[in-house]
């Protein structure tokens, strides 16, 4: 019965999804149809044709207002707040709801249509050339980070309160749903790849953990303020693996630097007079990471791109003719039911790879001798 | 392009919140909830422990006990024993006494009758003595009756008596 009404729920949520991704294209599709009925000077970039990649991009990537649905040519966006910086004309706080979809520029900044920063804000000089001020905007991505954020920060100071009241209980709603993940990560994260001294990196290793879930799987909701490709923008993962990575280095022993400066057991004539193995070490120091950012950047942006391309589906085939359009939406659904359920999935395996290889990796670091 | 490459303003913020989350995380989240966790499975260790010498206790108060019982049944089987030979014994006591009684009191019996039986000889003998004198007087006096011939048996009598 229980299965049968998450399967329900997540056929709600897929079918929300495509709702309001009809209804944001749909309009389009009409608008552009009456312009060729009325030969209306409606300055669309695509007249008469459905751009896949711009929907999927268009999601994807990062963007100045949170785009929710587009009735009849008309963008209903929440605006978020832009802040800038730049030398010549010092911080700049506003709406964009100023640049009106990215139409008008705004105390001379607008957001460039092309060039090397499409699609971002830019400060016009006085010579007419496109310069990047210092962008501290609230993003889309940087809301939904923010509302993540505090989702976690509730949700687990109010579990550690829990904890607390009924101190020597058994665990009780939330706190139940929480308590095996902690304990999974303690157990069989942080203490079987870090050793004895796991307990000094076991806060920011569950930090870590809760932190892509939580991203992950409210990148799968589709309402705002979820919904957003938090952990699939590259920066995300990126300041992560830092946070590795400085823990790594600050934390590793004499021993971690000997095995990439000086490895034991390797011929002499790979480390002088050309040092072969130390570079190649030296430099998987560094790849390891990045990997580790790529890896969880790559699952979900793949994630979210393969589920829009079966809604552009829908569309492509609409255009054809609006029968194979709802034919298809049929399939699509179906496809989108298996692949959210796939991408739950994801969204745990992918942070449970991320925290295990930190704790490896941290791990390793403080090895001390084989 | 655009898609691998990290905005500078989100990687500002990703910084701040990370930090921001990792610190509270660990001071008001963490920290208790690791804290009561451990504690929680050093309790349940803890009872799990004393259940173990509870139960291990329990076995050698059973063991003792069983000792206790076996000991007792022992003893009852030896009292048991114990009475039935006193029971056997005493029934051949009584038994024998009882016999000896039994002997005495028919030797009793038999002295008595035998001393009725004299009695009643004697007494018998004494009857039949009167008897017989009071029939030898009766028929005297019948034939004395005659004076003729109470003076023959005078004179004879008298004759015995001079000869004597």
């Amino acid at each position: 019965m229980k299965q049968i009404k998450q399967i329900l729920l997540l056929l709600v949520l897929a079918g929300v999804f495509t709702l309001s991704l009809t209804s944001a294209i749909e309009p389009k599709e009409d608008s552009s149809a009456s312009a060729e009925e009325k030969s209306a000077t409606e300055s669309e970039k695509t007249p008469g044709h459905f751009d896949a990649e711009e929907m999927i991009m268009g999601h994807v990537l990062d963007s100045y207002e949170w785009h929710l649905l587009t009735v009849n040519g008309k963008h209903i966006t929440v605006p978020l707040p832009v802040i800038l910086y730049s030398k010549d004309k010092g911080l700049n706080i506003f709406m964009s709801s100023r640049f009106h979809h990215g139409h008008e520029s705004y105390k001379g900044f607008r957001i460039a249509e092309e060039g090397k920063y499409a699609g971002k804000i830019v400060e016009v000089t006085d010579d007419g050339q496109e310069i990047r001020p210092l962008d501290l905007s609230l993003t889309k991505t940087a809301v939904a980070l923010i509302f993540s954020v505090i989702l976690l920060l509730w949700i687990f100071i109010s579990i550690a309160n829990s904890y607390k009241k009924r101190k020597g209980q058994a665990p009780h709603g939330l706190q139940n749903f929480m308590e095996p993940l902690i304990i999974f990560i303690r157990d069989e994260v942080a203490e079987s790849s870090i050793g004895e001294k796991y307990e000094k990196y076991l806060p920011y290793l569950l930090t870590l953990f809760f932190f892509i879930f939580f991203n992950n799987l409210l990148g799968l909701i589709p309402i705002i303020p979820a919904g957003a490709n938090v952990t699939g923008n590259i920066a995300i993962p990126i300041v992560m693996a830092l946070f590795t990575f400085t823990i790594v280095v600050v934390s590793a022993k004499k021993f971690f630097w000997i095995d990439i400066f000086n490895p034991p057991g390797v011929p002499w004539w790979l480390k002088f007079p050309i040092p072969l193995i130390p570079v190649i070490e030296f430099s998987s120091l560094f790849i390891k990471h990045i990997v580790l950012v790529i890896r969880l950047f790559a699952n979900i942006v793949a994630g979210h791109i393969v589920a829009l391309g079966f809604f552009a589906l829908i569309f492509i085939f609409g255009e054809m003719s609006l029968l194979a359009g709802y034919g298809i939406s049929v399939i699509t659904i179906a496809f989108t039911v298996f692949l959210t359920l796939l991408e739950l999935l994801v969204a745990f395996i992918q942070a449970y790879v991320f925290t295990l290889l930190s704790a490896l990796y941290i791990g390793l670091a403080l090895e001390e001798g084989h | 392009m655009e898609l691998v490459t990290p905005e500078a303003g989100l990687l500002f913020w990703m910084l701040l919140s990370f930090t921001i989350v990792l610190i509270i995380l660990k001071k008001f989240a963490w920290k208790p909830i690791l804290n009561s966790l451990k504690e929680r499975e050093d309790s349940i260790a803890d009872a799990l422990q004393s259940a173990e010498k509870a139960k291990e206790e329990m076995k050698k108060l059973k063991a003792d006990n069983e000792a206790v019982i076996r000991q007792a049944k022992a003893e009852r089987e030896k009292i048991l024993q114990e009475a039935r030979e006193i029971k056997i014994k005493i029934v051949e006591q009584a038994k024998e006494e009882a016999s000896q009684e039994a002997n005495k009191m028919i030797e009793l019996a038999r002295v008595n009758i035998r001393n009725e039986e004299a009695k009643a000889l004697e007494q018998i003998k004494t009857q039949v003595a009167e008897l017989s004198v009071d029939i030898a007087g009766k028929i005297l006096r019948e034939k004395l009756a005659d004076t003729k011939e109470q003076q023959k048996l005078v004179e004879k009598y008298l004759k015995d008596i001079q000869l004597n």
